[in-house]
């Protein structure tokens, strides 16, 4: 990934849009992508049940298998739960939040990695270096421990009521921070080389301030390689979720998001009761799927060497 | 090279400076050691006892200092649920996880490689494009859902395999084998397989990508145009070249797969240090949480720091400069 600290010429959109046209694998990761937020923003139109409104459900339509096994009822294609909540409702819901703080938990880390990739890679001097030690040191230690340790003191030190009220921000805070260095080693590459590029100085010697320096001129040559990370990044989020919610460190079961629904399903998966689980686990495995390969692709189309 | 090793070893040591303190500071400002080991109903006087018997009327630089001491010492405090030394708990759950994490590593790379070695080259045929496709797939799935997807098709389907445990152990010393006993083996093949999965996917990848840019070498072109067989260059001059950075790759691998071993462990209720670790985490056990922490920051560094030197052994230009040229996605 050593060319990604390389300066590169803005790609003309014409020539982004005809390496998207050529290849079947954007397309196909695009329509899905577009298939899933389009559903999960319209979930409130679409969706049979609300599981944010108890009125909605139906304790009769409880625990119906998908359509195609016997006992399995319309429109209740994929099931319900034991609440009589329709499985597609739950999942569009599930994924709403999983989306939510995936994308939330991303921005965190690429302010974060961003501001402190500019200052060290600007600045440099001990500023500079105690940022990059501090990204060192979190390096050497695997993303998915930090979040837990996180989300899990968070979970020892806050009462029920308060976890309840600030689930989804701790999620996003224990994600977000676990993979801010990523973004500030990309940011701080970049800023070291074009810092003593001639525009940078002529720029110093017109009077511009650091900051303005920092917006205007550096900034814009990590906005590529900074849009490939994020994008890959929100798999990584999504799965970071889930796993957290699964394990019981993440959102409550009140809160409906993929992992939360895998991880109540988990309970039925021995009594037969497979739908619960399965279909979540598909559709995390489907949104991820569709998020890599679009970022894939995006990292080989806005880098001209690897095509 | 001695500059080198000694720049490593002090950039480990600061690492495990911080990651010691940010242990002290957990055991100190959550919980209260004295109300978690007297109880509730203890009078003032015997909670002062214990506050001093306990060092906890000392200033923090003291107590951090104490605190590393025992660490060194392996004294590892007392959980505050289970009362038995930490420790022995982590000596306990220790083979469990080693077993998992070793037989996951050795699946990842028995079925990463040759498939890396065939899609490489064979690039541009529909089945090397179709193993890169299906290679996505196998980072974009989190390890608890292969895991839950595993136990529905092979023991609440099938039936052919336990969906949780360890199987029967067998005790060797202070360490405890699952892997000779035919139960044992059998609850081992679902975690790691599972835990396997996405790394399997890792490697792979890395093994087609660094053999298309050996296949490019000059080296090779002139063994095409001297007529060796493919079989040869392929296997004999083009793999051990790229075998090198799968090597020290797979030093990092064991760290992720200790690592995510957490997740499996928590779904199949395999009894190593992940699980413990969640059981802590749970029930807000500090002494466990802050011993796993830096056991796992000291395994971390361990591994890192004996990478990088390694790549400086395989790659002379290292040793001069700083280790720039360590890929940052490794």
């Amino acid at each position: 990934m050593a060319d990604q600290t390389e300066p590169r010429p803005r790609l003309r959109d014409s020539e982004l849009l005809r390496a998207f046209l050529d290849s079947t694998q954007a397309m196909i990761a695009f329509i899905l992508l577009t298939l899933l937020i389009m559903a999960v923003l319209l979930a409130p139109f679409i969706a049979l049940t609300n599981p944010y409104d108890l009125a909605t459900l139906d304790l009769m339509n409880s625990r119906l298998p998908p359509v195609w096994i016997d006992g399995g009822e319309w429109p209740y294609v994929l099931g319900t739960d034991s609440q009589g909540g329709d499985m597609i409702s739950l999942i569009l819901y599930g994924m709403r939040t999983s989306l939510l703080v995936g994308v939330l938990a991303v921005a965190l880390s690429v302010t974060i990695g961003t501001i402190l990739g500019l200052i060290s890679g600007y600045y440099g001097g001990w500023a500079g270096t105690i940022i990059m030690r501090a990204a060192d040191v979190q390096f050497t230690f695997p993303a998915i421990i930090l979040a837990l340790l996180i989300g899990g003191l968070a979970k020892g030190v806050l009462t029920p009521t308060a976890q309840a009220q600030f689930a989804i921000p701790m999620v996003v805070l224990a994600l977000g921070i676990s993979h801010w260095p990523h973004f500030a080693r990309l940011v701080r590459g970049a800023v070291l080389v074009e810092r003593s590029k001639d525009y940078v100085a002529a720029a110093r010697l017109a009077g511009r301030g650091p900051f303005t320096i920092m917006r205007r001129h550096l900034l814009p040559n990590v906005v590529n390689p900074i849009a490939v990370l994020a994008t890959l990044d929100i798999a990584f989020a999504v799965m970071g979720e889930a796993t957290l919610s699964f394990l019981g460190f993440g959102l409550p079961p009140t809160e409906p998001s993929l992992g939360t629904l895998i991880r109540s399903g988990y309970n039925y998966l021995f009594s037969g009761e497979w739908w619960l689980v399965i279909f979540p686990a598909l559709a995390l495995m489907v949104l991820v799927v569709a998020v890599n390969l679009f970022g894939d692709w995006l990292r080989d189309a806005l880098n001209p060497q690897l095509r | 090279m001695a500059a080198l090793i000694a720049q490593r070893i002090a950039q480990a040591i600061i690492v495990l400076f911080v990651v010691s303190v940010l242990a002290f500071v957990l055991s100190t400002q959550i919980g209260d050691p004295v109300a978690s080991i007297l109880g509730l109903q203890a009078t003032p006087a015997d909670r002062l006892e214990l506050r001093e018997r306990l060092g906890l009327d000392q200033p923090w630089p003291v107590r951090y200092l104490t605190f590393v001491g025992n660490v060194l010492r392996g004294e590892l405090g007392v959980s505050y649920i289970t009362q038995r030394p930490v420790a022995e708990l982590i000596v306990q759950r220790l083979p469990a996880t080693f077993e998992l994490a070793g037989v996951a590593l050795l699946f990842s790379l028995g079925v990463g490689l040759p498939i890396g070695i065939y899609a490489a080259i064979n690039r541009g045929h529909w089945s090397a494009d179709a193993i890169l496709s299906l290679s996505v797939i196998g980072v974009s799935v989190p390890t608890f859902v292969i895991a839950i997807l595993m136990i529905f098709v092979f023991s609440v389907t099938l039936g052919w395999l336990p969906s949780f445990g360890r199987g029967q152990v067998v005790q060797l010393g202070w360490w405890t084998t699952g892997l000779l006993t035919p139960s044992g083996l059998q609850a081992l093949i679902m975690p790691a397989a599972a835990l396997a999965v996405s790394q399997v996917a890792l490697v792979a990848r890395l093994v087609r990508a660094e053999m298309i840019e050996v296949l490019r070498a000059d080296y090779i072109r002139f063994a095409r145009a001297r007529g060796l067989k493919p079989r040869v260059i392929h296997l004999s001059l083009a793999l051990r070249n790229t075998l090198i950075p799968v090597i020290t790759v797979s030093g990092i691998q064991l760290g992720f797969l200790f690592a995510f071993a957490v997740v499996a462990e928590a779904v199949f209720q395999w009894p190593g240090i992940g699980l413990l670790f969640l059981q802590a985490l749970g029930s807000t056990d500090v002494p466990v949480i802050s011993a796993i922490l830096l056991l796992t920051a000291a395994f971390f560094v361990a591994i890192n720091t004996i990478v990088d030197l390694l790549y400086a052994v395989v790659d002379p230009r290292l040793r001069a400069g700083g280790l720039t040229g360590r890929p940052a996605g490794a």
